[in-house]
Formats: C-alpha cells, structure tokens, sequence
C-alpha cells in the first residue's frame, strides 16, 4: 500500500487516516487553502495554516478546525505532517507527509513568483510529488509581478485622462488582494463589490494590512463611482451590476490573458496575465526543486504536461481530480486536458 | 469578394512593447496593438494620424502598401516556422502542436514561446519596419538556410508584441481591421490633402520598396502611373422602405451581378484589369487582350467580370475554377468562358468623367459598348419600371438570372469614392434556406481558439445522414457556448481536431448560392453558406432531405 493513494473521496494517506482538499466529507480533512474546490463543507475535523483558518470560516462556516505554523511538525497515527507556504493566496500550503522515511508532497496550488502577500513558496525535498498543472504549457511565461503593475496602473491612469472609472476584474480571494497592491500606488478611491468586501473585512480583521476600500450597495449614489476604481469578481462581469460604472473600462486580472483569443472573447478592454498560479517555469524549476524521483500531476494541462516531464526524465503520471473549479482554473475550460 | 475580418483586436499587456523602447518596429507594432484595442472609428483615425506624423518616411510608405491590400508575399511556410521556433526554444514539435491548439494562431504561439530578452545590456533595438518587410522581399529568392538565420536573429531581437506582428507579416496572414478608406483619411489629416485625391494616388501599381512617401503622394504620381485605377464606389444594402427614396424616375435599377468587379483601363497604349482588391490582373483573362486594340487611350471602364457564354451569365462557380490559377489554359478558357459587364465609365478620351452625372456617363457608356461589337462585353442592362411595387415583383427573378438581387442608382450621381450612403444602394435577394443537423465540430482559431465554432451539417437521405456543407458565423457569444458545451459532452469519436457529436442540434444553414459538386459527398457546393439560427424547435428527424437541396440544385444551380 503506497504512502498515499487516489481515491473518489480525494487524495488520501491511509496510515494516517487524513485526506487532503477532499471533495466529499471525511473525518479528517488537511486542507491546502481556502479555494472552494480545495476546501469543501461537511468534514468532522480540519486542519490548516493559522491564516487560513478565518477565510475557511468565513467560506464553510463553524467546523471543527486545528491550525498549525509553516513548517510545525505534527503526528497523525506515526505520520509526520507539515505545511509550507505554496505562495498561492495568504495562507496557502503544500503539504509534507514523512512515514518510515518516505516524504511526500501535496501541492495544492502555488506560485513560485513571491507577490508579497501570499508567503514564499519553498521548494521542500520529497521522493513523490504531487503538483497542480493549471498553466502546464511554455506560452505561460508570465512578466515580472512590478511589470503587470506598472502596466495595470499606467491603464488606469489612462482611463482617468480620458473620463472613464476603471473596473478590474479578479477573484475575490487572491487576485483582488493583489490588485490592491498594484492601485494602491494609484489611487485612494476604491470600490469593491460585495464578495470582496466580506473577504477583506476577514483579512483585516484577522490583522492583514490592506488598502482601505468603499463597499457598493444598492444605495452607493452612481456619481461616487465618477474617477474611481473598482474591483469586481468574475461573476459580475457582464451582469447588468456593472452597467452602473459607465463610462468604464473593463480590464481583466487572470493568467488566460496571455493569450488574446481569451481576452477577445470575454469581451474586455484589456487584459492583465497576472496568475496566482506558477508559470511553464515556474512549475518545472518547483518540480526539479523536489529532487522528486515520481511526480503525479493534477488539475490543469496533465496530459501534456506529465508526457512532457517523462520526455525529459523525469517519472510523471497525470492523476484526475475534482480540482480546478475556482480561481483562475475555473474561467477557461482547459482543452484536450480538461475532457 | 469577402473583406476580411478584424483580426488584430484587444490589447494584451501581456505582449506590450518594452519600457522605453522605441524605433520603426516598436512604434508599428504598437500602432497595431492600439488599432486592436480602439472600437472607435474616431481612436483608430487618431492612432493613425498620430503615427502618420511621427514615423519614419521609408515605413509609412509601408503602412500605406499594407493598409491598402499589398502585402508582401509569404516566404515561408507554417511548418518550417514551426521547426525553427521548437530549435531555438528546444521543444519537441508535439508541445508546440499543443500550444498551438490552445492558441488557436501560430503567430501568436511563436511570439509567446521565445522569451524576451530581459538583459537590456544585450538587448538589441530592433529595426524600423521597413528593413524587415524589405528583408523578406529579398529572402523570397534566398536559400532555406538563409531565411532561418534571417528568422531565428529576428525573432531575438524582437519584443514579444513586435514579433507577433513580425510573424503576421512574415507568414502572409497579416490583416488590419482597418479599411483603406480610415487610412486614407488618417492621412488625410497629415498631408492636407482631400481623401479622395489620396485615394487615387495610392492606388495602381507602385511598388513599396522603391517609392518615397514623397513620390507616392505627389501630383505626378498620377500622371506617370499609367496604370492607375480610380477607387471604387461601393454601395450599403438598402436601410428604410423604397418608398423613402422619392421618384422612382429619378433612379436607375440595375442586376446585381455576382462576379468580379473590375476596372479595365486603357492608356498609353496599354491595357490594364485591375480588380476591387487593387490587383492587376491583366494575364488572368486574355479574353479582354482585343481591347488593347480596340479601345482609345484614356478609357476607364467599371464593370462586373462575369462567367458568361452565349448570352447567359453563369453560377460563379464556374469563374471560381479560373481565380488563384497561375496558368489560364486553353482548357480553362473554354470551360470558364468569362464576359464583361460594363457598369460605369470613369474616363473618356484622357479626361476624368467621375463627377458627371449617372445619366450623362451612361450615355456615354452605351455608346462605347455599342461602337464595340464584342459578344463578351455587354453593357450591364437597366431594369425598366414605372413604380416601386413593380420593382418589387421584378426583384423576385434574380435567382433565376444569376443575379443577387438589385442595384439603385440616382441617375444624377456623381461616381464617387469607397462605400457611400445616399446615391447607390444594393438591394440584395433574401438567401436561401435549408435546416441540418451538426454531425462534426472543430475548434476556432482565434478569438475563438477554445470553443468548438465549426461546424459540419448534414441533410438527411432515408436514414443516412449526408454532410453537405461547413458553416462558421452566426451564433451570438452565449450560443456559441452552449453548442460547444454539448459537442464536449456529445462527441462520439476524435479525428484529429475534429469531433464527431450526437446529431441532435438542427440549424438552419442560409446560403446564396448552390451548384452542382463532384468534390462532395452530397454533390452539391453552397456559396457563403453561413448559419443563420438554431432551430432549437425542430428534431433532427424534422431536417431536409438531400432530395430537397437536389431540387434546390435544379432550380438555382445552373
Ligand atoms: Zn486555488
Ligand atoms: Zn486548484
């Protein structure tokens, strides 16, 4: 019996008796973020890193919830397991499992890019890994995070001179945090839809920094919205929610940008390739980084990828999971591999 | 002939030009980039006036060749492309097929798979526009090994968006969605020149690489230029009823033929053919050859290239075998036996008539023809009618003429320049009809690189279902979606790109035009087959059946 196995329930380790991002109720859950297709309701027990703890309660409500730090090390029936930063969102983790010597990695999603929010991914030794391939093709070689800033902010100040509010699009877990980052060297008028409010108010309140923002209401007067710029989920993009913005300028925050077709078909003005997930790059030097001698690979372009990784020596099997269904994983459907 | 779409649309950051970068192949491509991203006519003509004041000389003359159909010629292919861009970045050719699929575009693909040079110490400025395009004209006669170094350096010292533009140019599928006139008028506004007169000048046969902006634009140019076309006036389809148009003894009807429109020009002696698209095209119809002789010099005569025989316009199927050949045969000449409708004539010993009225240049014009006596060159004959109501019901026999319907013209109109609204007006047939069901669907390309948009339909015969035709546009964004949502869930089995699915979606497919095939299975070709709804009201079972579009074929396709 390997260390961990794939099951219908979700990846699972049986000595230990945990599952990890589960997608059905189980008594012991280990969750890697607060992402619903990572971190899903009805489990008799959780656990994850301190700082995911506030936004699990805020998405799934009261459970039984255990946190830990980055790196503490804890026994789960003669299993050691442990988190490490995945610098996917704030609190993001990969999850280390040791039993008898043997180390495996779980992932989750990540970043390998620092953005200054989310902790430095960390490269952890393992002999199996297993990593997502969201953005698993070379055309997904993402700019330096300041670059999309600068080009986010210069778009702004764009639509300023030319009487337009700025909308950007993000999710609200995550990108919009970050999107906040970039604006705040630009402006102090900020909107934020509803979904993000409750996100950040959660953030703030469990003593994250963030840029000070307004809430729209259905009462927030159409002027206020005259030479500010908001954030909004990708739900509302295209929803009658939006109209009251106008004159705007939509531009979208998501790794799909990179490629124009995208951009054109959702319709926006512009496109920012800013990803919470790692680029072509990014997941290869993450792999190495391993010293892994069997990688499975996860929710994203699987197919081509693990192909790829065998190519170049390196043990790879695509494992099918019920990952990817929010963030940026969500908003394109992923060709060949997603089917 | 189809204008092409808008190809180069929204801006992604993504492929921005670099901080502080600047020179030709920046700037045009950053002109590119910002024509995609405008949806305002007013944007793109201060995009393009912008950059008409600021570019280099040598490169305008280049943006006025490549705004005005003149692209240079592809001197590689799609899979040496391929090759090189997976030697230089060391993927297997698979990969890149993968990457390709996703992006739905080479150039693209190519442009996002070299990495830009992030060292500015070794980062090269790129040249200006005109170097590369002149480059490629001098590779056309270059060594494969030549083209790859040419290439491969290239592609180095380009920034990501200007090599998506670079490829665009270099792969022969270079499109603006700009139309010559914006251009025209974009220039306009530098020169302090009328747009019509801008219009004429760069019109004919000149050549990029050895014409200044200088020569191009100045009065000789005209005068030297024997060959020089005027611009074609082109109508809208008619807006409001017939009745708004006032008298009709004010209007002139005419048959909207469906064929090639021409300009055939005679001066200095010689003769030239030049088609809508600004090309010459002279060779491809040795027929008109005897005008070089019959014809005075200075005569300019509009008109329609039809295939005809024997005093009977043809389906234009039948040109369609003599369009994109290199060699006219004799064969072809016999089997494609083309005609020359005369519409218009703009010119009449040496002097320019385009600001005559209709009536006068008509006049004109069947005395031409008349003098003529060829078989072949027949003046484009007047509908005669007494009222609105009439026309109406004369309309009604396009189909059986070959024709698409009906041109209104104002006998007291001036020839003018480009589309223009007011004096001419098209007056088309509705297109004929026939439901199908979807039995194969492929990806887009583009925009719509990961979407299952097109698709092939099937007419059924007894219990058989017989593939007929391809169609691509008409479904709105969300359709679009929803059909490609049930090709992922219904795919039977995967050829390649392609998917066969259920059939089980009805569309009704409208078309122009059929004739008789033996390339299809179902021996018939449609002309601009498109779909027109989704019959979401309608059972496969309820579809037409072969025997249906075979009358179709009967009644229309000769
Ligand atoms: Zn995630
Ligand atoms: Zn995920």
């Amino acid at each position: 019996m390997p260390l961990i196995s794939f099951t219908d329930k979700g990846i699972f380790c049986a000595q230990g008796n945990f599952y990890i991002d589960p997608w059905q109720p189980v008594d012991k859950a280990v969750i890697t973020h607060a992402h619903s297709d990572h971190a899903r309701p009805g489990s008799q027990s959780y656990l994850c890193h301190r700082d995911t703890l506030p936004l699990l309660k805020l998405r799934l409500g009261p459970y039984n919830y255990q946190t830990v730090e980055w790196g503490e090390k804890i026994n789960l029936n003669g299993v050691t397991v442990s988190l490490h930063p995945a610098g996917h969102i704030i609190g993001s983790s990969q999850v280390r499992i040791e039993y008898k010597g043997e180390v495996w990695v779980v992932s989750g999603d990540y970043k390998t890019e620092p953005d200054g929010i989310s902790g430095v991914f960390e490269p952890i030794p393992c002999h199996t890994f297993i990593s997502e391939s969201t953005f698993g093709l070379p055309i997904y070689n993402w700019k330096p995070q300041h670059e999309i800033y600068h080009d986010i902010q210069n778009w702004v100040r764009s639509n300023e001179v030319a009487g337009k509010t700025s909308v950007l699009i993000g999710y609200s877990l995550g990108k919009a945090q970050r999107v906040l980052q970039a604006l705040e060297e630009v402006t102090g008028n900020i909107y934020v839809h509803g979904a993000i409010w409750n996100v950040q108010e959660t953030l703030l309140q469990a003593g994250f920094k963030l840029p000070a923002v307004n809430r729209i209401t259905p009462e927030t007067p159409k002027e206020a919205f005259k030479g500010s710029v908001i954030i909004a989920p990708p739900s509302a993009d295209g929803s009658a929610w939006m109209r009251r913005f106008s004159p705007s300028s939509t531009g979208i925050c998501s790794g799909w940008m990179q490629v124009r077709g995208n951009q054109r078909r959702r319709n926006a003005d512009a496109g920012f390739a800013l990803s919470d997930h790692a680029d072509w790059p990014g997941l290869l030097q993450a792999i190495k980084d391993t010293g892994a001698q069997k990688v499975y690979i996860t929710h994203g372009f699987q197919s081509v990828f693990s192909r790829y990784l065998n190519e170049i020596g390196i043990d790879a099997s695509e494992v099918k999971t019920e990952f990817g269904t929010e963030d940026e994983e969500a908003s394109t459907p992923t060709p060949e591999a997603a089917q | 002939m189809a204008e092409h779409d808008n190809d180069i649309k929204q801006e992604n950051p993504s492929l921005s030009p670099q901080v502080g970068r600047a020179g030709g192949m920046a700037e045009f491509a950053a002109l590119i980039f910002s024509l995609g991203t405008s949806t305002k006519t007013n944007d793109k003509l201060q995009a393009l006036s912008t950059y008409f004041s600021h570019a280099n000389e040598k490169d305008k003359v280049w943006v006025i060749a490549l705004f005005s159909g003149r692209r240079p010629r592809r001197t590689v292919n799609g899979t040496q492309l391929t090759a090189w861009c997976c030697e230089l970045v060391e993927l297997p050719v698979w990969l890149f097929q993968e990457c390709y699929h996703t992006v739905g575009d080479l150039s693209e693909t190519i442009a996002l798979l070299i990495p830009d040079n992030k060292d500015s110490s070794t980062y090269k400025a790129s040249h200006s526009l005109h170097y590369y395009v002149e480059q490629f004209q001098q590779l056309e006669k270059g060594t494969e090994q030549e083209k790859k170094t040419f290439i491969l350096q290239s592609w180095q010292e380009l920034s990501s968006q200007e090599r998506f533009v670079f490829n665009k140019l270099l792969s022969g599928t270079f499109r603006v969605g700009v139309s010559q006139k914006l251009m025209v008028n974009a220039l306009a506004r530098t020169v302090q020149l009328e747009p019509n007169i801008i219009a004429h000048r760069i019109s004919g046969n000149w050549a990029p690489a050895t014409t200044s902006f200088e020569q191009l634009l100045s009065e000789q140019s005209t005068q030297t230029d024997f060959s020089k076309p005027y611009p074609f006036y082109l109508a809208y389809a008619l807006e409001g009823p017939l009745q708004d148009l006032g008298e009709p003894t004010d209007w002139q009807a005419e048959w909207k033929w469906d064929g090639i429109r021409g300009q055939i020009i005679k001066r200095n002696d010689q003769l030239f053919v030049w088609s809508r698209g600004e090309d010459l095209i002279t060779d491809k119809f040795p027929e008109y050859t005897i005008l070089q002789s019959k014809l005075d010099n200075g005569i300019v005569l509009d008109g329609e290239i039809l295939p005809y025989n024997d005093g009977q316009v043809l389906n234009f199927n039948v040109l369609q075998t003599r369009i994109g050949r290199k060699n006219i045969t004799k064969k072809n000449l016999q089997e494609a036996p083309v005609g020359f409708f005369a519409y218009d004539l703009l010119e009449l010993n040496g002097e320019e008539i385009r600001h005559w009225a209709l009536s006068e240049r008509r006049a004109a014009l069947e005395k031409l023809v008349a003098s003529l006596q060829l078989s072949w060159l027949q003046l484009s004959p007047m509908v005669t009618f007494n009222n609105w109501e009439e026309l109406t019901t004369i309309r009604e026999q396009s189909r059986s003429l070959n024709s698409e319907g009906l041109m209104l013209k104002r006998r007291s109109s001036a020839y003018q320049v480009g589309r223009k609204r007011g004096d001419w007006w098209k007056w088309k047939i509705d297109p004929l009809t026939i439901d199908a069901v979807m039995i194969y669907a492929q990806k887009g390309t583009g925009r719509r690189s990961n979407l299952y948009t097109d698709y092939t339909f099937a007419v059924k015969d007894g219990d058989k279902l017989v593939p007929f035709t391809k169609a691509y546009s008409g479904l709105t964004d969300k359709e679009f979606a929803q059909v490609d949502a049930f090709v992922k869930k219904n795919s039977l089995e995967k050829f390649g790109p392609v998917r066969t699915v259920k059939p089980e979606l009805v569309f009704e497919i409208a078309f122009e035009g059929i004739a008789a095939s033996n390339r299809h299975k179902s021996g018939v070709a449609l002309r601009f087959p498109r779909i027109s709804r989704w019959r979401t009201d309608k059972l496969p079972n309820d579809i037409n059946t072969l025997e249906d579009l075979k009358q179709m074929l009967e009644l229309y396709g000769k």
